[in-house]
């Protein structure tokens, strides 16, 4: 008992000063100060008032949020294949592929960023939003296969030969039995990939060009003036990514199933 | 309903590696007929049902069903109903949903498909059960599920792959003798594999006993009881006592250490034979007899079984029946066997 006291009180040190900024964030917000500052003076909705009335920001949030759920779809769409033929399948090459797929996460953004723009400067795709979702995607794509790649180790193919078995073509198996029992791992995966582009500030401070999303938008505003707006934002986004992960923990798959 | 079909393999090999696990595999099944496939594991019965059920593809021979050669056929063509060992019941469907996948992937119309899950349900004792999750059922309760899911769009053949193996015995006897039951009532041809002597036995018209790759006997469940065609099958099936020895004139089987034995089948004299007695046939006869030690003697019941020890080095298992006193451990016995009750095989 003695030792879980111990662990208690560690995991609360940590909580206390990891989500503490955090917090922060929360009163500022609602400052009647025309400046940052902490403790807030006096209490006023102002600042979410002048985020509501910018539509500057107003674009720049659903921008974001058009850019997340595409990036979701197209992360989806290539990384629940990628993690059926990694798998499933047995090719040459397969173990190449399977590094390839993860390398996003091992290459520095910066890097990805710096590339990706030199590509699509080229291309013109620079201030495209979807040239942002293919980008994002890329960055995307290794949580997705992470997810679905484990929810497939731990599918009992025995179902499938089942469902064959009873007269299921391989189609209507997949439909019918294989896809709504990946549901989970679909789940998470989806909203990992959404989550991904929707805080991700590198690749679209290169991309996004004049049409900004919300974390580039912000990036802009604490150069530029900085007044507790960013904070009002700031508690808007927290909101949303923590109501996206309680999705997760209700309808997705764990993340401590998919890290096993 | 139209008669259940009839199932031939000709010569089926499968090879994995070096591991022949079908090596030339003929048998038939006859319309409405309960085959038992009976080995131990790894003996290659299982890969014989999964090229019956279309999930491993033979190296050679044909799997023919009515003469129709389905070989090639992919298994959603088959038209077989299978209960896996752990019942392969889709978890995110109901009861309902579970057994009218079968008719739905046969593209049958709404009403029918009502009609006939809710009979097939009732046929396995399962009515109201229908909007249950598998996970919310007992361990008896899923395998009729999958029995009604296997049977509910009348198959041509039924396959079971060792379904009882999960189920506690008392369960297992119930579920064994309701089975036997329903695939009478369907007169439902059906392959059933089991690495269990004692349940063989209890639901067959005939067994196959598989070693190795291949069939070492098939025949009705009598007759691989009383008459087992090899030392295997012999001492897989049952308790028994095997010796080996060779046979001399007149009906007379001379075994290691000058012992004889008188048998009632006629050999050629000079041929090495093995000679099989059966526990419970041992008697208080003066013909045929072993007097011994007794090693170990325990009560089961409805009998003695008693391990004897001659002096000339025989180990015997003997059952008597429960009468009298249990024979003492160190205590000397001694029992006989009459010649037509000791089976004599080839080797």
């Amino acid at each position: 008992m003695k030792g879980r006291h111990g662990l208690i009180a560690a995991c609360a040190i940590i909580y206390f000063f990891l989500m503490l900024p955090l917090l922060v964030v929360f009163p500022i917000s609602l400052s009647s100060a025309p400046y940052m500052q902490f403790p807030p003076p006096g209490f006023s909705w102002q600042w979410y008032e002048r985020y509501l009335d910018d539509p500057q920001w107003i674009d720049a949030t659903w921008r974001s949020l058009y850019v997340g759920v595409a990036t979701a779809v197209l992360a989806l769409a290539l990384g629940v294949p990628l993690a059926f033929s990694l798998v499933r399948g047995k090719f040459f090459g397969r173990g190449i592929l399977d590094r390839i797929a993860m390398a996003p996460v091992i290459v520095p953004t910066i890097i990805v960023s710096v590339a990706v723009y030199g590509l699509f400067a080229k291309l013109k795709l620079i201030g495209m939003w979807y040239g942002l979702v293919v980008a994002h995607t890329v960055l995307a794509l290794p949580f997705v296969v992470l997810v679905m790649v484990a929810g497939l180790r731990d599918f009992d193919r025995g179902l499938e030969q089942a469902a064959e078995g009873l007269g299921a073509s391989r189609l209507r198996t997949l439909m019918r039995v294989t896809l709504p029992l990946l549901r989970p791992s679909l789940v998470s995966a989806g909203l990992l990939a959404f989550i991904t582009s929707f805080d991700e500030v590198v690749v679209a401070l290169f991309l996004s060009g004049a049409n900004m999303t919300l974390p580039k938008k912000m990036f802009d505003n604490i150069l530029m003036e900085i007044d507790p707006t960013i904070a009002a934002v700031s508690v808007m986004q927290i909101v949303l990514v923590t109501i996206v992960l309680v999705l997760i923990g209700r309808f997705g798959r764990g993340l401590s199933a998919t890290a096993r | 309903m139209a008669p259940s079909a009839e199932l031939r393999l000709e010569s089926v090999f499968r090879r994995f590696g070096e591991v022949r696990a079908l090596d030339g595999v003929s048998l038939a099944v006859e319309s409405g007929e309960l085959l038992t496939i009976l080995g131990p594991s790894g003996s290659g019965k299982t890969t014989l049902l999964k090229v019956v059920a279309g999930f491993e593809k033979p190296d050679g021979g044909r799997v023919l069903v009515d003469g129709q050669d389905i070989t090639s056929l992919p298994p959603a063509k088959r038209d077989i109903g299978m209960v896996f060992q752990n019942y392969a019941l889709f978890p995110h469907l109901t009861v309902r949903q579970n057994v009218a996948f079968p008719l739905e992937m046969r593209n049958v119309a709404r009403p029918e498909i009502d009609k006939r899950v809710g009979e097939t349900l009732a046929l396995v004792e399962l009515a109201g059960y229908d909007e249950r999750l598998p996970r919310q059922l007992s361990g008896g309760q899923q395998q009729r599920v999958a029995l009604a899911r296997a049977i509910v769009f009348n198959p041509r053949l039924l396959l079971l792959d060792e379904p009882f193996g999960a189920l506690d015995r008392k369960l297992r006897e119930t579920m064994q003798l309701e089975v036997r039951r329903l695939q009478r009532r369907l007169a439902l041809t059906t392959i059933f594999i089991t690495h269990d002597q004692e349940e063989a036995l209890v639901l067959s018209d005939r067994i196959a006993v598989m070693n190795k790759g291949t069939i070492q006997q098939i025949a009705t469940t009598t007759e691989i009881y009383e008459r087992p065609a090899s030392g295997f099958v012999a001492d897989f099936v049952g308790e028994s006592n095997i010796f080996y020895g060779t046979a001399g004139a007149d009906g007379v089987v001379t075994l290691a250490g000058g012992r004889t034995l008188n048998v009632a089948r006629k050999v050629p004299a000079g041929k090495n034979v093995g000679v099989l007695v059966r526990p419970e046939r041992f008697s208080n006869t003066a013909i045929n007899a072993f007097e011994g030690e007794v090693i170990e003697a325990v009560y089961l019941g409805s009998s003695f079984k008693i391990r004897l020890k001659t002096a000339d080095d025989f180990a015997v298992i003997v059952r008597l029946p429960a009468r009298g006193k249990l024979p003492a451990v160190g205590g000397r016995v001694s029992v006989g066997i009459e010649p037509d009750e000791i089976h004599v095989f080839d080797v």
